[in-house]
């Protein structure tokens, strides 16, 4: 027994010498950004990797200098930017350990991360406790500032309700008549909160409209033949999901032969990034929305011809959600650290004067103006669009009949609970 | 000395030394240890039933119904005292596995370990469809205090990890006492020869049953201690890979001995997390590497290290049939 | 359409996915006594190796029905590359040793497989289309089927009937079954009982990367399709009871036409139906449908 305890406190010992040892201390002249992100797993190919990428990409033309103004200083407010990328692969318990070592261990300045909801919700309150100014960059869940006020916590993307209230509308838009409309989405928070916001913004917007299906495979599930029969023996108007990365594209895959697309208009809430992997083989005339007006839906400017040249031309794959939503966080980064250091007198910003510069701030990002309009300026506001797939002269898909909304027209009021607004009727919506 | 004093005063000791090197520890691995410690805890449990020949792969159940039975308790009411917590985390889970323990105590080997997995897998879905208690998506809990004391940003780390490692000590100590026991015993031989133990006038359904409520207790205390640490709660906890991490950390420590296996937990993690920050890209394949570099090497767990008295390694071929 | 006959069609077209697979894993436990975790890791590689085959043959020419025989060349390729680096290289030294800590090891095996999937194909997806479209589509009532699909069924009901068969009619076949039942009497009797191992494991991976092959056509192949496969498939053979091809059958259609029972009925059910199943059947069959007969240890 006591030779025991000594081998476990050696070990204890040893693991803590070690690790102090090799603990860089942060320099002034760098900013150390920890970003995590999918490495692994179901959403590595769709979401995790290209953001990565978009991460890395242009944190290496920021640090050339070559983004085109007004973002076209070096670096953030001089400093040279070093990333640490983790994999978010694990759940939520492992990525609160490996924030707390982002934070305490490779003593990171930022930490920008977490497609999860889960992740999100659960690391927002130790980013919280530890003083550490940190982005969420593409979680969907509402629920983050809903239920909790942070200091230090950002969320530069519009939660998922903008989704599905702006398919809603789209339909509305397009004049498409629906009488009965059904549900694909996971069972997690996310499929279930998107079919919720959905169904309540259908309940306004068509109030006639009746659910004749709702269905909610597992994560992961990868096989959709049943799912498939089952709305096609509803034959329900339109059919909406919001299913992304490989599970969406065997759904498509499965379905698309037995003819759900021919019985059935189907509207995809977060779907763009399925479209350049499966090309010619996705099906006419499905609506898309990509969480926001990214990629084939994104609005004319430099900034956004830039980005998607560049990404292009370094991947050879024109970029969709994640790479947007990756730069945009880091854009308003890039905003906050310099007006934080034009505040005070150029030194490297805490992440209090950090917390201060981003709090109600707002930037231009490759998909449009981001606004940090919601909860006490610390949840973004963007404008969404959404299109309809057709093939071009060359059999390629491309989006059509692109509709544009305003972020005041699909995005609550601020101190409003999203879920309540639809309810309510939208009161206070601005659409041009 | 009798064997009682000595393994009390030990514990202690150890105990005490432990907390002591709280406050010498860099405050990543603070929480580090403080999670391994959990993990420990709810390992012991599996080691305990590995006592008795079994594996549990759903301890991720009991540890989950403790985690949300105090977690609950906290963010719902308010009740943030850690002692409290602890003792609703472990009496909740207990009484899971108490209603449990007579369906489950009548398999043994794939059968138990794959239906102890089923169930875990069945709560991890019913808890993710109930949004009262945030679905899928779990829910965040206040900071624990302390009988009283809410202890402020990094003094709040170092007394949950000395609860931590005070309750650790603490279930240790019961544990050796319990192995070293008649009943514990028992169970080790039942873990031989289950058919000479009932010969030999003894339930083998009794000891398998009440190793499975202990190890239902340890896992509920070690989910209330993770609550607390991460201040979230999901249903990921029940799930099949959580209950794998534990059945990997057992394994590594080995039946032989109650605290081998919070030095695996440490070091599994470490492991985990140092190969996920420098190696973000394959993890998974080092991760791998170091358990088959363990089972290979060490195949009783790091216990054998410094108990090989204690137990011989079976022969290489144990089927003797009638 | 009567609701209950789509409930049976999709249910025994899930099942048939389920059974290819699982029929690899009852077998290597059957023989081997290994409950094998890198089972959906070695079905996730047949799946890319059936999507680069599948390419290399439309590449050269040789579409249509040639791409069925990639997809079972690539199955095939598998099984040679990766058994003799498995088994022989490491799953042999335990054999005789405690069934959880073998899955420990396959799960190690999976772990590494993950990674090493990645590491050679990459993060971006791979399909294959054209073997799905060979067979056109059936219509069943108002519903539309396709040709492929469906004939998962007989490619489900071949592949259990030749492993079935082929262990009772063929001399190799009532080797291995004597090597099952006595390992030790079946070396003294001058059986290579190794090659025997070798054999079952090899088959047992062919049948695994079939299983991912056949589905690559329905799917994006791409990280992470390995984990709820070797979940479900587990559920398949415990329900059934280990090492039991019958009962590997019958699991697979309890579970294929309880989820689609469920998809129709209860969607809320779905995501743990499986599970549930599982629970039931234990209970009240505590080794499964098909218990093999052991000796008792005295």
């Amino acid at each position: 027994m006591k030779i025991a305890y000594k081998a476990l406190l050696s070990g204890l010992l040893g693991a803590t010498a070690l690790t102090c040892g090799s603990a860089a201390m942060a320099q002034d002249d760098t900013l150390k950004i920890g970003v995590v992100t999918f490495l692994s797993g179901q959403a590595a190919q769709s979401f995790g990797v290209p953001a990565a990428d978009g991460g890395k990409l242009l944190v290496a033309k920021m640090n050339a200098g070559e983004v085109p103004a007004p973002f076209d200083t070096v670096g953030m407010g001089g400093m040279q930017i070093e990333l640490v990328l983790i994999d978010e692969a694990g759940g939520a318990t492992v990525q609160v350990q490996e924030f707390r070592n982002l934070v305490q261990r490779e003593n990171v300045d930022v930490v920008v991360g977490y497609v999860g909801s889960g992740d999100c919700l659960a690391v927002a309150p130790v980013a919280e406790e530890l003083k550490q100014f940190t982005i969420l960059y593409d979680c969907g869940t509402p629920r983050v500032f809903e239920t909790a006020e942070y200091d230090y916590v950002f969320r530069t993307a519009a939660h998922a309700s903008m989704d599905n209230i702006g398919l809603a509308r789209y339909l509305k838009a397009q004049g498409t008549e629906v009488s009965t409309f059904a549900g694909i989405n996971q069972d997690y928070a996310f499929g279930q909160d998107s079919w919720a916001d959905f169904t309540a913004a259908m309940a306004q917007i068509y109030p006639e409209a009746e659910v004749a299906a709702a269905l909610f495979p597992a994560f992961g599930a990868g096989q959709y033949g049943t799912e498939t029969s089952a709305l096609m023996s509803a034959q329900p108007d339109i059919v909406h999901s919001s299913l992304w990365g490989g599970d969406l594209q065997a759904m498509v895959l499965q379905a698309l032969p037995r003819g759900l697309f021919q019985r059935s208009e189907v509207v995809l809430s977060a779907a763009d990034h399925i479209l350049p992997p499966l090309g010619k083989q996705m099906p006419e005339g499905v609506v898309i929305g990509a969480r926001g007006a990214y990629g084939f839906l994104a609005p004319e400017s430099d900034l956004n011809t830039w980005w998607f040249d560049a990404y292009e031309a370094e991947y050879d794959v024109m970029p969709v959600q994640a790479p947007y939503r990756m730069a945009q966080a880091l854009l308003g980064l890039k905003v906050a650290v310099e007006k934080a250091m034009a505040d005070n007198g150029g030194t490297k910003p805490t992440s209090e004067e950090l917390a201060a510069a981003m709090q109600g701030s707002t930037w231009d990002s490759p998909g449009g103006l981001i606004e940090m309009a919601n909860a006490n300026g610390h949840q973004a506001i963007q404008p969404t669009a959404f299109g309809k797939t057709v093939k071009d002269a060359e059999g390629n898909i491309v989006l059509e009949d692109i509709v544009r909304f305003d972020a005041r027209c699909v995005n609550p009021p601020t101190d409003v609970i999203a879920l309540d607004w639809i309810n309510e009727g939208f009161p206070g919506a601005q659409c041009d | 000395m009798n064997n009682t004093l000595k393994v009390v005063v030990i514990g202690a000791i150890a105990a005490l030394a432990l907390m002591a090197l709280g406050f010498a520890m860099p405050r990543w691995l603070l929480f580090t240890a403080t999670k391994a410690v959990a993990f420990g805890i709810v390992a012991l449990g599996i080691v305990t039933l590995m006592r008795g020949g079994l594996v549990s792969f759903g301890q991720g159940m009991y540890y989950c119904v403790g985690a949300y039975a105090s977690g609950q308790l906290a963010a719902r009411y308010g009740v943030t005292d850690a002692f409290i917590l602890l003792i609703v985390g472990g009496l909740g889970s207990g009484l899971i596995a108490a209603v449990v323990a007579p369906l489950v105590a009548r398999y043994r080997g794939i059968f138990f370990a794959m239906l102890t997995m089923a169930l875990s897998m069945v709560l991890y879905g019913v808890l993710a469809k109930i949004n009262a208690i945030g679905g899928s998506d779990g829910f965040n809990l206040p900071k624990p205090t302390f009988a009283g004391f809410a202890p402020q940003d990094g003094a709040s780390d170092i007394a949950l990890y000395a609860v931590a490692v005070a309750t650790a000590s603490l279930c240790a100590v019961l544990c050796r006492l319990y192995y070293d026991s008649r009943p514990g015993l028992i169970a080790l031989a039942s873990r031989e020869n289950e058919l000479r133990v009932e010969y030999l006038g003894a339930s083998v359904f009794a000891v398998t049953a009440r190793n499975f409520i202990i190890a239902g207790v340890l896992a509920g205390l070690g989910g209330t201690i993770n609550a607390m640490a991460l201040g979230h709660v999901d249903p990921f906890f029940s799930y099949w890979t959580t209950s794998g991490e534990f059945v990997f950390i057992a394994i590594l420590g080995g039946y032989a001995s109650a605290i081998a296996v919070f030095g695996a937990a440490l070091i599994t993690e470490l492991v985990r997390s140092f190969s996920g920050s420098y190696f973000p890209d394959s993890w998974q394949l080092l991760l791998g590497i170091f358990l088959l570099a363990v089972i290979v090497f060490l195949p009783l767990g790091f216990g054998s290290l410094w108990a090989r008295r204690r137990v011989t390694p079976p022969p290489a071929d144990e089927e003797i049939r009638s | 359409m009567n609701l209950a006959l789509t409930i049976l069609i999709d249910g025994v077209i899930y099942a048939s996915w389920l059974f290819i697979v699982a029929l690899g894993l009852t077998l290597v436990f059957g023989v081997l006594r290994i409950l094998n975790f890198a089972h959906g890791g070695l079905y996730a590689l047949g799946a890319y190796s059936a999507a680069v085959t599948v390419g290399w043959f439309t590449g050269h020419g040789l579409d249509g029905w040639f791409t069925i025989l990639a997809m079972f060349i690539a199955a095939l390729a598998v099984a040679v590359i990766v058994t003799p680096i498995i088994e022989r290289g490491l799953l042999r030294f335990f054999y005789g040793r405690d069934e959880v800590l073998i899955l420990l090891v396959t799960y190690a095996v999976f772990l590494m497989l993950e990674d090493i999937t990645k590491l050679i194909f990459g993060v971006d997806p791979y399909y294959v289309f054209e073997p799905r479209t060979l067979l056109g589509n059936v219509e069943i009532g108002s519903l539309f089927y396709v040709g492929y699909d469906l004939a998962l069924i007989g490619t489900a009901i071949v592949c259990g009937l030749a492993v079935w068969l082929g262990l009772r009619r063929t001399r190799i076949g009532k080797v291995t079954l004597a090597v099952i039942a006595e390992p030790e009497v079946a070396a003294t009797m001058g059986v290579n009982v190794s090659r025997i191992h070798l054999l079952a494991f090899g088959l047992g991976v062919f049948l695994a990367a079939l299983g991912g092959a056949l589905t690559a056509p329905l799917i994006s192949v791409q990280p992470g399709i390995s984990v709820s496969v070797v979940i479900v498939s587990f559920a398949v053979v415990i329900i059934g009871g280990l090492g039991s091809i019958p009962g590997a059958a019958i699991g697979a259609l309890i579970v294929g036409i309880a989820r689609s029972f469920a998809v129709y009925k209860v969607p809320e059910a779905e995501i743990f139906i499986i599970y549930l199943v599982m629970v039931v059947v234990l209970i009240f069959r505590p080794e499964g449908l098909f218990k093999p007969i052991q000796a008792r240890r005295i």
